[in-house]
């Protein structure tokens, strides 16, 4: 196991230490224009039942037939995981009752996926990386939505999601604490993002996570599991797996069993409940799906897919930080989302300097952004308006205070840096002559200051604080003192 | 103007295109037929006079024009199993209900871009599960051939007992039918009709009702072997529908009619001469050794040496098929639904009313074979086998060309005879069902008549996608058999 040896995660309590154990599977919805069987749209947020074609609603005589862009998306996902492909797969039905599920099976693989083992490094906050075994991916059919308030009586189904493609993705059970847990969903989900085979939306719920989470004394054989189903955020699997684990602990030190079973994750009171136990667990009786042949493809259309897949984020971070020297958290935090790292190198693109520009866009940037908590992409300062405020900066055309004044500016007014500027006056002094005059001003302005600053230099910071807010921050700070120093014989310090 | 309906499909193209009569003329004296005919025989469950009559006109029109196609104006009638666009089609199921498909099965729509005309819909066993057609919601179909002397009913074989009853009696001149484990054939035999199951792949499954998925076959019954040469070039093609069908050309089958078959060597698999085979089909399947033999073939003793476990091992993979792709049926979307408390109570309700005894049996063995702990044991075991028998059929197929078998154990038998006895029923399939298993082209040819003096057939099986080997070698028997006497009109009522 790829985490074994790591036993840092501890929960420690009253009759020793215990270790989680937890795996996960994760559900991404593969993007693509149509569904994995049939042609109907997979676009989000379509009126219900708009995106059905017969296929999906099951009609008597109709066929599946597979979607090969979702079969190249699976493969493009596959080789993002480092994983093997599978160059045979077969399509298996799983069999169950459900409105939602108009077939009566969902199409799903068992036996043979399309992708199989594979790992993903996980950079942990305290500097250490974890590694965590991918056990397969399958493609699968999506079922559809059973709505439950629209009449007193009855239910309805909105079909549009049904047989739309997902991807289930399966870890090996290498997690040991929540942190992690969500450090890889975090991690899988970047990946997808890049990859561009899901759009890693958890709120629309292409993402969500089966969480199996189990219990046990370090170094023991692993304890019964329970699965936390459709977990759809990165907050709640945190949450879920603390209260799961405590609530396993407790029973165990209770002198209780742990019954294998299937709970949910309730946002409201942070706990999980029972959904069914194991005795309740349906028969699915999978079979290959005799409507498919097996799914076959070669080496080398697997070999075309991996020439064309984009730079990774592991990729990305090591390229930042050899080309332009980037600090380790600095280029893990800017790679965590693409939009960010394009944003991040369009800047450098245009010119800005990259350690002032990771700078600019993890504090000036990302700080306002999540202030006001919108979207990294709906932020309205552009890479080019960063980069030219970055560079007047560079060049002393503003100062460094008047450079967090133009952002905000910007970000109000979206008009372009350079011509705020012109309009509003707010180039740096650099005339020593204008500067000088107010400095000459403020020193005899105040006599009481003057003879105070000959005893204690330090307090040469209030002359520059008065001369600043005489320009209205537009001198140059470095030019204000040393005329100070000059004018009040202050040494340098 | 002769009867019409008394020619052969050949016979009419000639017909229409000398102007003997019109489609339309051709189109109502069926629909006649149809009218007079059918309240004893309810081969037709859904007559389509008005289609058929508009249909003809538009032939009428081509034909005047000289613009014909290589079915046009032939009357058909298409099983209940085949969804029609705007026509009722519930595979002879309560569960159906009502159902008026939007859509056109490919099957039919290729015949009717041949120019074929629909006259109605065909009576069948329920989801084409039965071999006597009693299994049928509308209720069973009687075959237009009765015992010497004797008025009993007796059933047309089955699923596709309307389309052998109907073809045979007069009231089209050919009809789609489908095959799962011999519901072509083994009706065809019972009738005195032509049926041929196509290589699994070779007509596309799509719009058709599904029983068992890889196994089943869509395919022709008619009165003359050039009859389902013809059906069959209309009827085959790929499909992108349907990605189990293959993508191989369609041949001008009607030309592999009436080639020689002198030195083409004929198999004869021994496992096919069972205990307790009645005499006369022996004697019959000596007949057409004899034909082949005077007609040039070379005839050489084979062995199929699993043929024994094909008709268990398929009464294992048909049913597991079967429970799964009948889920559909589960009262929401379409068909029938009887309201329950809650959902799994509607399920429960609707699925009991809606289907009949013959398939939840099978649905329960299906489900049964599929549970776990028992994958293994029943369906995983079946699969091997299946694999065994294609494995015997390919290595007998590296020294013969084709096969000669009986297509059946018996003749038709009355109805209510084998109705209550399950397994009797299934030893009907015991010729036919290893052609299914192993997907390759069979067809049954009226060749003889039985003691009781009703049709008997032979089954040919050739290698995979080779059905002209089957058209050849068929209108040989054909001829040899030479006119085979007719069922006398009881039927018809003026």
């Amino acid at each position: 196991m790829a985490n074994e040896g790591a036993p840092a995660h501890l929960i420690n309590s009253s009759t020793g230490d215990w270790e989680m154990v937890i795996g996960m599977e994760v559900h991404a919805q593969v993007t693509s224009k149509a569904k994995l069987f049939s042609g109907a749209s997979t676009e989000f947020g379509a009126e219900p039942n708009a995106q059905v074609s017969l296929v999906d609603a099951a009609m008597p005589g109709m066929l599946p037939v597979i979607n090969q862009e979702c079969v190249a998306q699976a493969v493009r996902t596959g080789l993002g995981l480092n994983a093997k492909i599978n160059l045979v797969s077969v399509f298996d039905r799983k069999n169950y009752f459900y409105p939602d599920l108009p077939q009566g099976y969902q199409i799903s693989q068992f036996t043979q996926p399309i992708v199989g083992e594979g790992e993903v490094a996980l950079d942990m906050d305290d500097g250490k990386e974890i590694r965590v075994g991918i056990e397969r991916l399958h493609l699968e059919q999506d079922a559809g939505k059973s709505l439950h308030d629209q009449d007193p009586k009855s239910s309805y189904v909105d079909l549009n999601r049904s047989g739309v493609a997902l991807m289930e993705i399966v870890s090996k059970p290498d997690i040991r604490s929540s942190a992690q847990a969500q450090a890889y969903v975090s991690k899988l989900r970047s990946i997808l993002r890049y990859l561009g085979t899901c759009d890693g939306n958890m709120e629309e719920g292409s993402l969500r996570a089966d969480v199996n989470v189990s219990v046990r004394r370090p170094g023991e054989d692993l304890g019964t599991r329970c699965e936390i189903k459709n977990v759809n955020s990165i907050r709640f699997i945190g949450q879920a797996i603390e209260y799961e684990a405590r609530r396993q602990i407790e029973i165990i030190e209770d002198g209780g069993e742990i019954e294998q079973e299937t709970r949910l994750f309730d946002p409201k009171t942070g706990e999980t409940r029972s959904m069914r136990t194991k005795e309740e667990a349906h028969d699915y009786r999978y079979f290959p799906d005799p409507d498919l042949l097996p799914l076959e493809f070669t080496q080398a259309y697997v070999d075309d897919l991996a020439a064309h897949l984009p730079e990774l984020p592991d990729q990305k971070k090591a390229r930042f930080m050899k080309d332009w020297n980037l600090q380790h958290y600095d280029a893990e935090v800017l790679v965590a989302e693409k939009e960010r790292a394009d944003y991040f190198e369009q800047m450098v693109g245009l010119g800005a300097e990259p350690a002032a520009a990771v700078n600019w866009v993890l504090n000036q940037h990302l700080g306002r952004i999540n202030k006001e908590g919108i979207a990294f992409e709906d932020a309205p300062v552009s890479a080019k308006a960063n980069t030219a405020i970055l560079k007047m900066t560079a060049e002393g055309t503003i100062s460094g205070k008047i450079a967090k004044d133009l952002y905000d500016l910007v970000w109000e007014t979206g008009g372009n840096p350079e011509k705020l500027v012109e309009e509003r006056g707010l180039k740096q002094v650099t005339d020593t002559g204008e500067i000088e005059k107010v400095v000459d001003e403020v020193v005899a302005a105040n006599p009481k200051q003057v003879e105070q600053v000959k005893a204690k230099p330090q307090t040469l910071g209030w002359f520059v604080g008065q001369v600043m807010q005489k320009t209205g921050g537009k001198a140059n700070p470095q030019m204000v003192n040393q005329l100070l120093r000059e004018k009040l014989d202050v040494a340098e310090s | 103007m002769s009867d019409p309906t008394r020619l052969t499909i050949a016979e009419t193209r000639e017909a229409l295109t000398a102007k003997a009569f019109s489609a339309e003329e051709l189109a109502q004296a069926h629909l006649d037929a149809i009218e007079t005919g059918n309240a004893a025989l309810n081969a037709f469950i859904l007559p389509t006079q008005e289609h058929a009559l508009d249909e003809a006109r538009a032939s009428d029109e081509r034909i005047a024009k000289g613009d014909t196609r290589p079915m046009e104006g032939i009357p058909l009638g298409i099983k209940d199993l085949f969804c029609t666009k705007g026509v009722r089609t519930t595979a002879c199921s309560h569960i159906l209900d009502g159902f008026e498909p939007g859509y056109e099965s490919t099957v039919t729509q290729n015949l009717w871009d041949a120019g074929a005309v629909m006259l109605g819909k065909l009576n069948c066993d329920e989801f084409a599960m039965g071999s006597s057609n009693e299994t049928s919601c509308y209720d069973p179909v009687i075959n237009p051939w009765r015992r010497d002397g004797s008025d009993a009913k007796l059933v047309p074989g089955g699923s596709s007992g309307g389309s052998a009853s109907a073809v045979a009696a007069y009231m089209c001149q050919g009809a789609t039918a489908t095959d799962t484990g011999g519901s072509i054939r083994q009706p065809a035999s019972l009738t005195g009709t032509v049926g041929l199951k196509p290589t699994y792949g070779r007509c596309s499954r799509w719009g058709t009702v599904a029983f068992a998925s890889s196994l089943d076959q869509a395919g022709p019954i008619t009165r003359s072997v050039r009859d389902s040469a013809i059906m069959l070039g209309a009827m085959a093609g790929y499909d992108e529908k349907d990605t189990t069908s293959v993508n191989v050309a369609v041949p001008d089958y009607e030309a592999a009619v009436g080639q020689s078959i002198k030195g083409l060597k004929v198999g004869i698999p021994k496992e096919y001469s069972m205990e307790g085979m009645p005499k006369e089909i022996e004697t019959l399947w000596h007949q057409g050794i004899a034909w082949l033999k005077d007609a040039g073939a070379e005839l050489a003793d084979v062995s199929l040496p699993h043929t024994k476990y094909a008709l268990p091992a398929y009464y294992i993979v048909a049913p597991a098929e079967a429970s799964s792709n009948l889920a559909r049926y589960d009262g929401v979307r379409y068909g029938l639904r009887v309201e329950g408390d809650d959902i799994i109570d509607m399920y429960e309700k609707t699925r009991a009313a809606g289907f009949g005894a013959e398939v939840k049996r099978r649905v329960l063995i299906g489900t049964y074979v599929l549970s776990a702990g028992y994958y293994d044991a029943y369906y995983l075991k079946a699969q091997r086998v299946r694999t065994l028998i294609k494995r015997d059929f390919e290595q007998v197929f590296e020294d013969v060309d084709v096969l000669l078998t009986p297509a059946t154990p018996g003749p038709a038998f009355a109805l209510g005879e084998k109705s209550g006895d399950p397994i009797e029923m299934y030893l009907n399939d015991i010729f036919t069902v290893p052609a299914n298993m192993s997907g390759l082209p069979g067809i049954s040819i009226p060749a003889g008549i039985s003691g009781e003096g009703t049709p008997l057939g032979l089954q040919l099986i050739s290698k995979a996608f080779d059905e002209e080997m089957l058209f050849r070698v068929g209108h040989v028997i054909e001829q040899a058999a030479g006119k085979l006497p007719e069922p006398e009109d009881w039927w018809s009522v003026s």
